[in-house]
């Protein structure tokens, strides 16, 4: 299950660098992680992470000082949250490649108990929605971040099982991946978190296509898709807040001191941010705190303002390398599995970011997702830099089956 | 390509094209529209928080304040957040209609903007007390005096019960006061909220749109110079609202400090005695019959002879000035305007016009003279009645042949028809030369008169001198109902022929209509402060001063005073011997025994100049005038009374101007109000701490 898949033979950067024993290479091409690494994904994750870093800084800085509280304690926290992310992505990366099927089922399991903990008693509620498992001594876990993962590997592991001389799918594998994302979806439907369930959607599309599912699939799933919206909206499902939001999204100026309210100030605060910024640290709009839930949904606004088209399109075009890495990563998979894995991580973190920016600057409606690496939050940084993980997992797989 | 590949290739295309909007949409928000927004992110932070600059006062020529400030709790209503109650605020007025004692419709008018529809359907007008102000600002609908702790008890109920109130405010703000009442309440003015539209414009830049200007007086003249700068202190905020610092700030810059020539004491003598003369006057019977004089309104002028400057001003009906410090209510206004209570509103020393009757024949008598008809000591006849225009004398009398002079003292009429007619006839009569001269109309016009005197003070009247040119455009614009009365049925006969003649030849300037016009009749009109100028011109030897209310200007802190000095606007083509005469004739006319005023000054103990009037008004009791100078040798005041419907000259007018002489100068056991007629050379001076020193 190689060749068939038309990988193409890969030349990484660092391999160019001219010179060099060809022994002392091949020692390191099987020894050493260095060598198996994506190192240009890596440095653009710790970019985003660090200019996440300040930015969640500056944020919450003079809420803090207002409060009377620390004002590096936010920063402290969500550098401890990144460490601890990049232990979980080291071990997400160095886990054996084809032991990964075999943890697939014991992740799946997890993240769907943490769901239905969620859901009982154990569960709270934060700003609308009911995500969240306190945890003794502070700590907060929204198993829907793990749920992404689970369903980007469960997914790939079905549906990499091809019987022999097929290119497609079977309906029947189709129907049971889309079994498989449903619980979770379910359960998180109940939360309800409707950007997570988009996520979700944006991953099982995104997977199911690369895996040459039939384009009936894809567009009867596009279909229902938008039947269940427009469902959800009938029945009363949503929240009224959540419709709100999207009343606001078709009509910003309808109600500015309400649902309106955060677009307005977050374009505001962008917009004012000109070409160069504020300066950190020197953003009007983020010291008076006119934007609510900067340091996380709307931390990009933070870079608007105070580090100005500059800053802003640097985290973009960041993003933009993250997500030329994992398409690189999958296209050199040695196999379909790692394809579709990476394939899912990039499906998720190129829908989420969209959605994350493209409403802070007006052109998606609120849906309350996190932008990945640079938004505050422990659950959503160490799901990101799992998923960066086994992109390098892959990354490495491939590498390996070269040798 | 297998499929999984092609796949992969949308995929690709698909984050190339995320990306590239998300960069493209940054580009336009942040650079396209940056500027826009960064004008918005600085709005978004700070709040203006304004302090309202202390406006000037206002003293009289000794420094005695006329109008100053005191602290008053002004009760106010915003509507827009009114208008946000379920019932659209009715249970909240009816509420505050308890507080404030105003019957909860009269507080929904006040409320109501300007062109904006009532509860019943009607659109507000002034008539209802509409809000003149911005829509957004809240209008105050009632004032209490802080010193009455009774009424501010209960306006603390609605702060302290704000639940029950909202959009109701109770705040404590600067207001108007008058420390001497009523005084000069036409003179002073009063102050309403700035308009939507006045905000709009240049000369009100940086006013706020809850600011009072003035509206009339010397409130509205000087207004610039005694509403001084607001300060403005920008508090930032965070989006709470919560202040997080001070952006900037700018203290306010206070009013100026404006001095009148108006002295309180000489207002308050004139005042007092144009009242009296008024309800003395209702006391007798009309000298004509048909029951008592009616004496409706009235008015006291007394100015410097040589400055223009002037120190009185009265005028009756008189009203309240604080009627306007909270807000006027609809009713006060009302009544402020209506006939039936004398139009209080009006000011009748510059806005009322009278026929001026026989005080306009000392410009008769220049004109005559100065055209060469006649000398002053020239004797003709005063016939009881003038034979071409069978016009009679007052009373009919004929008091044989006098010289011209004498014809001023015994005020004759006939003699000034003849002199009007010869001129009339000399301008070609009802076929006039091509340049007419007419001398009269002329003189009149070089006296000033049918144009405004431009006394600093608004709104004033430009009385009327009926030229040829006026005649000709009355009559085209009233030719069509001429023309049409004389085919009218209903009329009688007579009145049919009168319109027939008029829609004729209306225009023509008729010798009946010279001779009216010489003795004061007819169309012409005249304001007391204009005759109080044409006097003031005679005495001070022919030069027309434009009369002043405003002395000088003091600004805050104690800077170089700007004086508004005495502006001379023209001089009179009248040589300085006949304007001689001219006064000699005056001071006959109160000072020889057949005098028309010479039993009014008997024994008054000041040498006084003047004329009597009696103007005739159709369909009314006579206009009573006296108009004069003092002390005669070398004038220094001017004193012009007016009381309309008052019967003649010598019976109301005149005795009322020696009671305002007398309490002037202090006689006749009366305390002085001007000792010496003469107002202070220095002005007050206004010290650092903002209290006033009173000129030596």
């Amino acid at each position: 299950m190689t060749t068939e898949w038309g990988v193409t033979p890969r030349t990484s950067p660092v391999r160019l660098r001219p010179g060099g024993a060809s022994l002392r290479r091949r020692a390191l091409r099987r020894r050493s992680l260095v060598r198996r690494l994506d190192v240009l994904l890596l440095g653009a994750v710790a970019a985003l992470v660090v200019l996440g870093a300040l930015l969640v800084w500056s944020a919450t800085r003079p809420r803090l000082l207002d409060a009377g509280l620390d004002p590096q304690q936010f920063l402290q926290k969500h550098l401890v949250n990144a460490l601890l992310g990049l232990g979980l992505a080291a071990g997400a990366a160095l886990v054996d490649y084809r032991a990964l099927r075999a943890y697939a089922p014991v992740v799946y399991v997890l993240s769907c108990l943490g769901l239905v903990a969620v859901l009982s008693p154990l569960g709270s509620t934060i700003n609308g929605a009911h995500s969240w498992i306190v945890l003794p001594a502070g700590f907060q876990v929204q198993p829907s971040e793990f749920a992404k993962v689970a369903v980007v590997v469960g997914m790939a592991v079905i549906l990499a099982e091809r019987h022999d001389g097929e290119d497609v799918p079977r309906h029947s594998d189709v129907l049971l991946v889309l079994g498989l994302a449903s619980v979770p979806m379910l359960l998180i439907l109940l939360q309800p978190d409707l950007g997570t369930m988009l996520v979700l959607t944006a991953i099982i599309l995104g997977v199911l296509a690369v895996a040459a599912a039939p384009a009936r699939w894809i567009a009867g799933l596009l279909l229902a898709g938008v039947a269940v919206a427009v469902g959800a909206v009938q029945l009363g499902v949503l929240e009224d807040y959540q419709l709100d939001r999207f009343t606001a999204f078709a009509d910003p100026d309808a109600d500015l001191r309400g649902a309106g309210y955060n677009v307005d100030q977050a374009l505001t605060a962008i917009g004012s941010g000109g070409l160069l910024g504020k300066g950190l640290f020197q953003g009007t709009q983020t010291n008076g705190a006119f934007i609510p839930e900067q340091q996380t949904d709307f931390v990009f606004t933070v870079a608007g303002e105070e580090l100005g088209l500059v800053g802003a399109g640097a985290i973009v075009l960041l993003l933009g390398v993250v997500l030329w890495r994992g398409l690189r990563i999958a296209s050199e998979a040695s196999d379909l599995f790692g394809r579709l894995v990476a394939a899912g991580v990039v499906s998720w973190f190129g829908f989420q970011a969209f959605v994350n920016i493209g409403m802070t600057l007006g052109i998606m409606p609120v849906t309350g997702l996190p932008l990945p690496f640079v938004s505050y939050g422990g659950s959503a940084m160490f799901a990101n830099l799992v998923a960066v993980g086994l992109l390098q997992n892959v990354h490495a797989g491939a590498t390996g089956v070269r040798d | 390509m297998d499929r999984s590949g092609s796949r992969l290739f949308v995929l690709r295309v698909l984050v190339v094209a995320v990306l590239a909007t998300l960069l493209g949409r940054l580009w336009f928000l942040q650079v396209h529209d940056g500027e826009a927004y960064a004008v918005a992110a600085d709005s978004n932070r700070t709040r203006p928080v304004v302090t309202t600059a202390p406006r000037g006062e206002v003293l009289d020529a000794s420094g005695r304040p006329l109008i100053s400030n005191r602290t008053a709790m002004v009760v106010a209503v915003n509507r827009s957040l009114l208008r946000r109650e379920p019932d659209g605020g009715d249970a909240v007025l009816a509420r505050l209609s308890a507080v404030v004692g105003l019957p909860p419709d009269e507080l929904r008018r006040r409320t109501t903007p300007c062109g904006e529809r009532l509860p019943d359907g009607r659109v507000a007008g002034s008539a209802d007390g509409c809000w003149a102000g911005s829509p957004y600002q809240p209008v105050p609908v009632a004032q209490y005096d802080t010193r009455d702790a009774a009424a501010t008890r209960s306006v603390l109920a609605i702060e302290e019960n704000r639940e029950d109130f909202p959009g109701v405010t109770a705040d404590l703000q600067a207001v108007r006061d008058y420390p001497r009442g009523t005084l000069a309440a036409h003179v002073l003015g009063y102050l309403q909220p700035i308009s939507e539209e006045e905000v709009a414009r240049p000369e009100y830049a940086g006013v706020q749109g809850s600011a009072l200007i003035g509206r009339a007086g010397v409130e509205q003249v000087y207004e610039p110079q005694l509403r001084g700068v607001d300060g403005v202190e920008q508090l930032l905020v965070d989006k709470d609202g919560t202040v997080t610092g001070t952006a900037s700030t700018t203290p306010p810059t206070p009013g100026s400090t404006l001095v009148l020539s108006i002295d309180a004491e000489v207002q308050a003598v004139a005042e007092r005695e144009l009242q009296a003369a008024v309800e003395a006057a209702r006391q007798r019977p009309y000298y004509r019959g048909g029951g008592n004089v009616v004496a409706d309104s009235g008015s006291v002028v007394v100015m410097e002879a040589k400055t223009g400057r002037v120190v009185a001003l009265a005028s009756y009906p008189s009203y309240d000035p604080t009627l306007f410090t909270g807000g006027i209510s609809t009713e006060e206004y009302r009544a402020l305007l209506d006939e039936a209570n004398g139009q209080p509103l009006l000011f009748r020393a510059t806005q009322g016009a009278y026929a001026p009757a026989s005080t306009f024949k000392v410009i008769s008598s220049a004109a005559a003279v100065m055209a060469g008809q006649v000398g002053f000591d020239d004797v003709t006849p005063c016939p009881g009645v003038f034979g071409p225009t069978r016009q009679s004398n007052f009373g009919d009398a004929d008091l044989g042949a006098l010289t011209l002079r004498t014809a001023l003292v015994r005020s004759c009429d006939t003699n000034f028809y003849k002199l009007a007619y010869d001129a009339w006839l000399a301008d070609g009569g009802l076929r006039p030369v091509a340049e007419p001269k007419d001398p009269m109309i002329s003189m009149a016009l070089a006296f000033g008169l049918d144009a405004r005197t431009g006394v600093d003070l608004p709104s004033e009247g430009t009385g009327l001198v009926p030229t040829r040119q006026w005649r000709q455009e009355y009559w085209e614009s009233l030719k069509d109902d001429f023309c049409a009365g004389a085919a009218n049925p209903a009329f009688d006969a007579e009145r049919r022929a009168r319109n027939q003649d008029s829609c004729v030849d209306g225009f023509r300037f008729r010798g009946g209509q010279a001779t009216n016009f010489a003795i004061g009749q007819g169309e012409t009109l005249v304001t007391p402060l204009q005759l109080a100028s044409v006097y003031a011109t005679i005495a001070n030897g022919g030069t027309i001063m434009t009369p002043r209310v405003g002395r000088a200007l003091l600004p805050p802190g104690g800077g170089p005073a700007v004086e508004v000095a005495p502006q001379p606007k023209g001089t009179v083509p009248v040589s300085p011997e006949v304007l001689a005469a001219l006064r000699d004739a005056l001071h006959g006319a109160a000072n020889e025994p057949g005098g028309t005023s010479y039993a009014t000054f008997l024994g008054s103990g000041l040498d006084v100049a003047g004329k009597t009037g009696t103007g005739e008004v159709n369909g009314k009791q006579d206009t009573s005038w006296f108009a004069s100078f003092a002390p005669y040798d070398d004038p220094e005041l001017v004193v012009v009374g007016v009381v309309s419907q008052g019967g003649t000259g010598a019976s109301t007018a005149a005795p009322m101007v020696r009671e305002v002489y007398e309490g002037i100068y202090g006689l006749d056991g009366k305390p002085a109000a001007l000792p010496g007629g003469r107002l202070p050379a220095a002005l007050p001076v206004v010290r650092p701490d903002g209290t006033v020193a009173l000129p030596p």
